[in-house]
Parts: C-alpha cells; structure tokens; sequence
C-alpha cells in the first residue's frame, strides 16, 4: 500500500467503518439533523439528545464510505458530554485539520481524531470526513435542520 | 505511423488496416502519463473519452487559421469556416445513415438534444393525462427533461421496469404503451450497466400506435454501429466527448417532416429568415434550431472523431471491445466479494460493480492511487441504484484503446482494495 493510503486508511478507520459505535436511530432524541453530499450521494442523520446545552446522548444513521461512516462514528463517541460551544470548537478543529496546509494537529484537542490527518492529501475526500460534522452542527443550532456540503 | 495515419497516406476509405490496439493508442497522447508514478489506465470512458491527435489538430487548425463566424461572411476565413461547420454536418449525416444533412442539429449534447425535443415536440404534443414512456435504466438526463415535461401538462411519466440483469422488460414496455403514449425515449445503451436495448423492436411496438421514439445513443455512438433508418426511430441523440470528440458539442438526428412541424427551441441569430418587431420568419432547417453563434470549433472537432472514427476497421475494433468486455467480467467476477450490476445478454463496455463491505468511493480513491480511473457514484441514475438496492456502484468503462494489460492492473487494484478492507 502507498503510504498516503495507508494514512488514509489507518486501522482505527477501518474499524470504525467495519463496527460503526452509535449507529442506529436515537429513540429519545430532541434533535435531528440530515446531512447530504450531492457529489456522492451520501445521506446521513444525526440524532441528538440535547439536555440543557450538553450532549447527552448522540447517535447516528445513514450509508457512506469508509471516511464518511468512521468519522461519524468517532464523531458521536467524541460529542457525548459536551457542550454546544465545545462542540463548535472541536468542529473548527477538526476542519482546520483537514483542510489546512501545514496544520499542526493539536492531539490535546482532538484526541484519537487525528487520524484524519491523512485525509488532507485526498481533497476530493474531505467532504466525506465532515458531512457528519455539518450535520451535527445543523442539529445543534436547529431543531429540523439540513445540511449539505456544497 | 499509426492507423488513422496509414489510412489517410492509403487515401480510401475502403482499404482499412487491420485492427491493432497499440497502434490505435499512439493516437492518443493523454494516455502516455504517469499518475502517482503508476501508467494511467483510463477507464473512465462512459464518463467522457479521450481526444486522437487528429482532433485537437482539427481544433487547434481552425483557431490558428480559420477562425471566422459562419453563415454570413463574405470573406476567404467564413467561407472556410462555413464550408467545414456544413462538412461536418454531412459527416454526422453519414455517420448516422440520415437521409439528409437538414435533419442533422447540432446541440451542446445529448442532454440538449432531448431538452429540445422536450420543448419543441413534447410541449404542442401533449396534453393533462397524456403519457411519456422511459425505462428504468435512464441517466437523469432522459428523466428531468420529461418530468419537468409532465409537470407543466398534468401528464404522466411511465417507466417501463427491467429484469434483474438490467435488460428491458419488453412484455411491459408493450403493456405500457397506450392510446395516452404521446412520445417514447429510451437510452441505446445503458451507461451505468452497459445493456444495448432492442431499439428497432420497441420502434415497432410504438410506431403501431404511432408513437415517435427518441433514442439517447450517447454511450452506443463510440461502440456500435448507428442506422437510425435501418432503427426506424424518430429522433437520435448523441454527444461528441463520448466518441473521442470535443465536449460542448453533440448531434440531434430528428425525422425531417417532425423537425419541419416543430416549433423553434432557442430564439436568436442565425435561426430567422427575417425579423422586424411585428414579426419574425423563422430560418429552413436545420439551422431554425441552431439560434446563435455555435460551437464551430467543437463541431470541425466532432467532424475529426467521425473521421477518425471511420478510418478504423469497424469490425476488428468490435471484435477486440468484445473481447476485453469478455476479458474483463471473467476477470472481476473471478474476484470474492465482488458482484457485477448489469449482466444483460446484449451489452456493451461497461463493468458496474460493488465489494461486498466496502463502498465505491473507498475503491476509487484507492484504484487512483495507482494510476487507474474509473468511477464511483451512481452514475446519474439514481432510481436505477435503487432498483438495484445500491446507494452506488464503482464503474470501469472501456473504449477501443484499452487493452487486456490493463484489466489485469484494474483486477490487481481490486485485489489490493480487498487487502485493505478485510
């Protein structure tokens, strides 16, 4: 395997995309959001019970790619318990780490999330890394939202 | 020297030389690139095609010394310009076995093409309740058109279903067709499964009830021979990228007494036989459906692909995409976990399939890394996804340059997708 691939594909990934943590709908949620890629087609839905302003409990559903489904996964394993405005700032880290040049991931911030680093020398493949991240988003500050990558 | 240019130093267009695959792909210069240090394997065909020498000169050519507006000039350069632009159009008359050059339109595309006879036949054609007929296995452009179609009416859009292999039902396509059917339009060949639909036998079925059949023959022009006389079909559509033309540029073939009947599609230039404010004549065919300054350049180009085209012995070069479709399914299929979607008896260059735990975007990324192109998604056919219960398929699609090594790199990248995604 090239290496860019292996970045790419790193073990977590895969495991992730193999036993997705959190996937199914959330019976007890007050917020939901559905995410799409016109690109690809990827639909996803992001349940959420908001309690106050914290993440109670978070939970996911939908078909996509490798990228698409472990990042949402770890997503929803990462979200639980935070706050809207943590959950704002690790959405711009994360987003700072797939899309900027030279980024120097903050492992302090992200925890286990780095291993999306990869992601970044596949553009076309970052979109597929946040969908679920702007779902989440659109949950969080609409009851009903949509959210789309373009 | 390469077969084009051999046969254009022999100067008959009888005497062919015999189909050679290496020789055909020294006529393609994109193809001689590395891609993340791998040779490119271009199989992203159905998607658009690549351009022979012989056309971008044709391009290059007319910009470097012909360049000119058409049609009204009265100097040497719109002379020139004009005389090529009206060749071409003789050229894609022959091409299609038309009749005439008039009934020859030249059309940003296919998807164009079917837009217009949307708007030009469909709309005084028909009425609240009346019917279009389609199949299951349209790309969105001969779904859109008539929806929006339909819509505008209060008629109603049928699809005639397939089988599981992705061929026609043609018990049911006969079932419905019916006395509200105002206009059929089905694809010649299918792009995301590759299935060549019995054109000439669903022109019968409808032309009993005199029904005009469209046929979007975007994916058959650069494979099979096209006779829409020998067809019987109303209307023939086609793009030039797909058979190793430029893009922008495509042929609508329509029955010169319906086209005659027809309203224009696009008011402007070049369509008016004379206009004041009171009112306007409209210009003889073909040109009262080409308004505006066309692609001039794009169709000297697709005039280059159909020469090109023709330079080549049809038969070796059907011979040897049978061959490499035969190559190829035996191959992928030999894979585990692999599962071909299209599996028609009648079908042309096209291998949709899907891995069984890994979803197509996975095995693009991963077949690019080595140089090969293909493509994921749903291939603009998204109810034909879901009539096969896949959100995508990964697609590889074959043009006459491609050859048996290079399924072997497309069968050995799948292989390397399966390591990863145990």
């Amino acid at each position: 395997m090239s290496s860019d691939l292996g970045d790419l594909y790193q073990e977590v990934i895969l495991d992730h995309n193999r036993k997705p943590r959190n996937f199914g709908e959330l019976a007890g949620a007050n917020r939901r959001a559905e995410g799409y890629n016109p690109l690809c087609g990827d639909r996803i839905t992001v349940f959420v019970d908001l309690e106050g302003d914290a993440v109670k409990d978070i939970r996911f559903q939908g078909s996509g790619c490798a990228i698409s489904k472990a990042s949402a996964s770890m997503m929803t394993e990462t979200m639980k318990g935070r706050t809207r405005a943590q959950a704002e700032a690790l959405f711009l880290e994360f987003h700072r780490l797939l899309t900027e040049d030279g980024a120097v991931p903050d492992p302090k911030a992200l925890g286990k999330l780095v291993v999306f680093s990869g992601v970044r020398e596949f553009p076309v493949r970052v979109k597929c890394a946040t969908l679920a991240w702007h779902t989440l988003r659109a949950a969080l500050q609409n009851a009903q939202g949509v959210a789309t990558t373009e | 020297m390469t077969v084009a240019r051999d046969l254009r130093a022999a100067g008959a267009r009888g005497t062919r030389a015999a189909f050679d695959v290496r020789a055909i792909r020294e006529d393609f210069p994109v193809l001689h690139q590395t891609v993340f240090g791998k040779p490119l394997v271009y199989l992203d065909n159905a998607a658009t095609a690549q351009k022979p020498r012989a056309v971008i000169d044709a391009i290059t050519r007319f910009y470097t010394l012909d360049n000119s507006n058409i049609h009204r000039g009265l100097h040497a350069l719109s002379e020139r310009a004009t005389a090529a632009y009206e060749e071409s159009r003789a050229k894609a008359r022959r091409f299609l076995h038309a009749a005439e050059d008039r009934e020859i339109i030249f059309v940003r595309g296919t998807t164009e093409a079917i837009n217009l006879v949307a708007h030009s036949y469909g709309r005084p054609h028909l009425g609240a309740g009346d019917e279009v007929l389609i199949t299951a296995m349209e790309h969105h452009s001969n779904i859109v058109p008539w929806q929006i179609l339909c819509e505008e009416k209060g008629a109603r859009l049928r699809i005639a279903p397939i089988d599981d292999s992705g061929a026609l039902r043609l018990d049911e396509f006969e079932r419905l067709l019916t006395e509200r059917t105002r206009i059929v339009s089905v694809p010649h060949v299918s792009n995301a499964l590759g299935t060549i639909n019995p054109v000439r036998r669903i022109v019968e079925m409808a032309h009993q009830r005199d029904v005009p059949v469209l046929v979007d023959g975007a994916q058959a022009a650069p494979h099979l021979p096209i006779d829409v006389r020998e067809l019987g079909c109303d209307f023939y559509a086609l793009s030039g990228h797909k058979m190793f033309g430029p893009t922008g540029i495509g042929v609508l073939y329509g029955r010169a007494d319906l086209l005659e009947a027809m309203p224009p599609y696009q008011g402007g230039g070049d369509m008016i036989a004379s206009v004041t404010f009171e009112k306007t004549t409209y210009n003889r065919l073909p040109h009262k459906f080409e308004a505006g300054t066309p692609h001039i350049a794009g169709v000297i180009g697709l005039g280059a692909a159909i020469d090109y085209l023709e330079g080549i012995d049809a038969a070796g070069r059907m011979a040897h995409e049978d061959d490499l479709l035969k190559y190829a399914t035996e191959k992928i299929t030999a894979l585990p976990r692999v599962r071909l979607i299209g599996t028609a008896r009648e079908k042309t260059s096209v291998l949709s399939f899907v891995v069984d735990g890994v979803h197509p975007h996975d095995i693009g990324t991963i077949l690019d890394r080595d140089g090969i192109a293909i493509r994921a998604g749903h291939h603009c056919a998204q109810p034909l996804m879901d009539r096969f219960g896949v959100p995508a398929t990964a697609r590889a699609s074959l043009a006459l340059y491609n050859t048996r090594e290079e399924i072997d790199a497309l069968a050995a990248g799948i292989g390397k997708v399966l390591e990863i995604f145990r």
